[in-house]
């Protein structure tokens, strides 16, 4: 678990933490936009942690861009192009629905109805099925089997 | 000298490990007893000889033993002694000697306490056992040797990451081990029974217990990860679906469905095949998560000694266990008669629908963990798999999960009427709904999950107390309640458990407020109903860090509550910053504050977070490792195996 270690290590100098109240926007109902869009967006620097919790400077910048567009009255979804634009699709944090990531989102229920089927067919072969009369033990077996019931 | 004896003790379990995965295989083969019972005192010998290897390189680490590149790397003679012990599996190395310190030390529990399994499937399982051992053997000698000597030894060391220098932190990795490796026991039982060419009712209990003791193991370790995150990470998150989570989380729930299915071939002699193909794909997901960890593979935090040599290493391990495995099923599955008859509504069948939510959740996890990967080498799409897609995509099976657990837990085997088995569950199901509406009346926002989560939790809790009262007869009987078997109440306390830890996600998710603001010192504000004033920061130096801490007074109406001392650490030798979260825990609430920069303007930013139940979520994890502990207890895994499945049935005339 060395989680942060990258970002922190790369915060040194500023060590800031996370979101500063300094960054902040004024209207409470703007900076809430802000915020879900700092939670929604991945830091390309550390790599596996939100913009809004990560400390790289890099995080930082976005988190000003954000509240910049925010308070001109863009939309999420054109903030998100805007930087799915530069930085590719990885910055988004939940993966589009578009193109082949269909597979993935549908990759769950798929293979839930697929699991299930057999799950079904499963259970309604054993119900059907006729228990087989005699046991498997051999002499050997059985031996040990009466040793251990004397116990 | 310790050093040079540990590395020659760890060339010698190599060797003894050669003798262990051989001898007793041909052994098996041939019909040779003697041959067979090589194993056992190899596997003893390889414990011995592992564990004093382990312990010498502990020693190097005690006593900073700074001419070890490894204790160099990863120590420093001003760290606390228990740092300096943890140290020793902080690292790549290190955590590799206990990874194979592990393996060898369940092979070794497997020679002592196997004396009720027959003498070919006891020498395969431990051969099998042996050849794990012996490739992981291989992987340390060759790849990343702990005892390298440097040939001049600096004064003093780097310091382990001081992130790591946690209690909570120093015995995640082992338990997490003790659950990985305790797979391999699984596997081990998986493939000796495939070459064996059988499966029975016994084989059934034999691998329940190493699966169950791994599955807690994994549970603790898990937990413990979690819980340091929450309180260290600064912000309170306490899991963040990073691909090495997930590593540890698909074992985890596969382990789960293994502990069930393997109920269901012990009791009933069916679903023979699907335990035996879980057993191997746990361990493989196990192996998956070690590559992952050590390979880079998937960009995480985690990620440490990534190295493409080590990576290719362990995917040719992994390659060789799974592909191995994976092709004596495919020859020998159809030998696996299934032998118990069941209608379509019984236990049996709700266990195979535990089994299909488990490992289709696990699936789930998987794609999404390894989908960036698919993603840029099929269709060149640079993208990354982040909690929303996993909170999305793997919560409604835990749900469905949740809902039918207590009626499945209560169904009778063979044949059940459904009516009938809800029937004392009525109450419990009519409560929990009211528990939702109410969690639903209260809240402020428009959340499903919150009130979700209360009905799951109080559903499952209700529905294992109801289940362990049934059983005490038709009529509720308290005397009895307490000589039931061990097993019953682990089966319901750890059922209780994961409804407790639904419930505490739920309310954390859906429920937490923050705030963040610049607090002026002696100025009192207001979240969510408490009063936080900041009286003072101070600054003072730790044995191996500095430190600037904050003097919080947190009060609610006038009444004080609690003083809090937020902290955020410099560890100079390290050249790293920590934060120190101050948290005043509570059944209801956990209050975190943290403690941020210094403002140009006068006063100090102030993080504060209000998280309600939290604590409920590790709460629950310890009722689940309570639960697998008190099943773990039960006479019926010490009694020898198969009498008690001997008593109805004639002896066979043959």
């Amino acid at each position: 678990m060395i989680r942060l270690a990258v970002c922190l290590w790369l915060a040194m100098a500023s060590f800031a933490l996370a979101l500063d109240p300094s960054e902040m926007l004024d209207d409470p109902v703007l900076e809430a936009q802000a915020r879900e869009l700092d939670h929604a967006m991945r830091c390309v620097v550390c790599q596996s942690e939100s913009v809004a919790s990560s400390n790289a400077q890099w995080a930082v910048d976005t988190r000003r861009v954000i509240r910049e567009q925010v308070a001109a009255g863009q939309t999420n979804d054109q903030i998100m192009d805007f930087f799915v634009e530069r930085y590719g699709e990885f910055v988004l944090m939940a993966p589009r629905t578009s193109g082949s990531n269909w597979l993935l989102w549908a990759a769950g229920p798929l293979m839930f109805l697929l699991a299930a089927g057999v799950g079904i067919g499963y259970v309604r072969g054993r119900s059907r099925a006729v228990q087989p009369a005699t046991s498997t033990l051999n002499a050997e077996e059985a031996k040990r089997l009466r040793e251990i019931l004397k116990e | 000298m310790i050093t040079e004896l540990g590395h020659f003790a760890l060339i010698l379990a190599f060797v003894v490990a050669i003798v262990q995965t051989t001898v007793p295989l041909i052994g098996a083969w041939r019909r040779n007893p003697a041959w067979m019972a090589v194993a056992e005192p190899a596997a003893t010998t390889q414990f011995f000889l592992i564990a004093f290897s382990f312990g010498a390189l502990m020693w190097a680490f005690i006593t900073s033993d700074f001419s070890l590149r490894l204790v160099v790397l990863n120590s420093h003679s001003a760290k606390p002694m228990l740092y300096k012990i943890s140290g020793t599996w902080g690292n790549h190395e290190g955590s590799m000697l206990l990874w194979v310190l592990i393996v060898a030390l369940f092979g070794a529990t497997a020679a002592w306490f196997g004396n009720n399994l027959p003498p070919s499937l006891r020498a395969r399982v431990l051969a099998v056992q042996g050849a794990i051992g012996l490739a992981f053997l291989a992987f340390i000698l060759f790849t990343s040797n702990p005892f390298l000597r440097l040939a001049v030894p600096p004064f003093d060391g780097q310091d382990l990451n001081p992130l790591l220098q946690d209690p909570g932190l120093a015995f995640h990795p082992p338990f997490l081990y003790l659950g990985y490796v305790g797979l391999s026991m699984a596997f081990s039982f998986a493939v000796a029974a495939l070459i064996e060419g059988r499966v029975d009712a016994a084989w059934g209990r034999w691998v329940r217990p190493w699966t169950l003791a791994a599955w807690v193991f994994l549970t603790i370790g898990i937990a413990l990860g979690s819980w340091w995150a929450y309180y260290e990470l600064g912000w309170g998150g306490f899991w963040f679906w990073d691909p090495v989570e997930n590593a540890s989380f698909m074992p985890w729930l596969l382990a789960a469905a293994l502990l069930h299915s393997a109920i269901v071939v012990e009791k009933r002699e069916s679903l023979k095949s699907w335990t035996i193909l879980l057993a191997i794909l746990a361990f493989g997901f196990s192996l998956i998560g070690t590559f992952i960890v050590r390979s880079g593979l998937l960009t995480s935090v985690h990620a440490f000694a990534n190295d493409p040599e080590r990576g290719v290493f362990i995917l040719m391990i992994m390659g060789f266990f799974m592909g191995g495995a994976l092709v004596l099923f495919a020859f020998r599955a159809g030998a696996m008669e299934a032998r118990g008859v069941f209608g379509m509504v019984s236990r049996e069948s709700a266990l195979v629908a535990n089994n299909l939510l488990l490992a289709v959740s696990c699936f789930v996890v998987f794609v999404g963990t390894m989908w960036p990967l698919v993603a840029e080498m099929f269709f060149d799409r640079k993208l990354s798999v982040g909690p929303p897609f996993f909170n999305m995509a793997f919560t409604p099976f835990m749900v469905l999960l949740g809902l039918i657990m207590p009626v499945g837990a209560m169904l009778p085997w063979k044949r059940a009427s459904l009516t009938k088995a809800m029937r004392p569950l009525r109450y419990a199901f009519v409560l929990a709904i009211a528990i939702a509406g109410l969690a639903w009346a209260m809240q402020s926002g428009r959340s499903l999950i919150g009130p979700m989560g209360a009905f799951l939790g109080a559903w499952l809790v209700m529905g294992a107390a109801i289940d362990l009262a049934s059983r005490t007869g038709q009529k509720f009987n308290a005397a009895r309640l307490f000589r039931l078997p061990r097993a019953d109440w682990g089966k319901s306390v750890a059922h209780a458990g994961l409804g407790v830890t639904m419930l505490g996600v739920a309310g954390l998710t859906s429920w937490q407020s923050e705030d963040i603001r610049v607090a002026q010192i002696g100025e009192g504000y207001e979240v969510g109903g408490y009063t936080i004033t900041l009286d003072g920061v101070e600054e003072f130096e730790g044995p191996n860090f500095l430190s600037t801490m904050a003097l919080i007074t947190l009060s609610k109406d006038g009444q004080e509550i609690a003083q809090m001392r937020p902290e955020k650490r410099i560890y100079p030798v390290a050249q790293m910053p920590t934060t120190e979260a101050a948290i005043d825990y509570n059944l209801a609430r956990d209050v975190y504050v943290v403690i941020g920069d210094a403002q140009a303007n006068g006063g100090w930013a102030v993080r504060t977070y209000i998280k309600p139940l939290t604590n409920w979520i590790w709460i629950g994890c310890a009722l689940m490792a309570l639960g697998g502990f008190l099943s773990l207890s039960d006479r019926r895994f010490r009694v020898a195996v198969g009498a008690r499945k001997a008593q109805p049935k004639p002896v066979p005339a043959e």
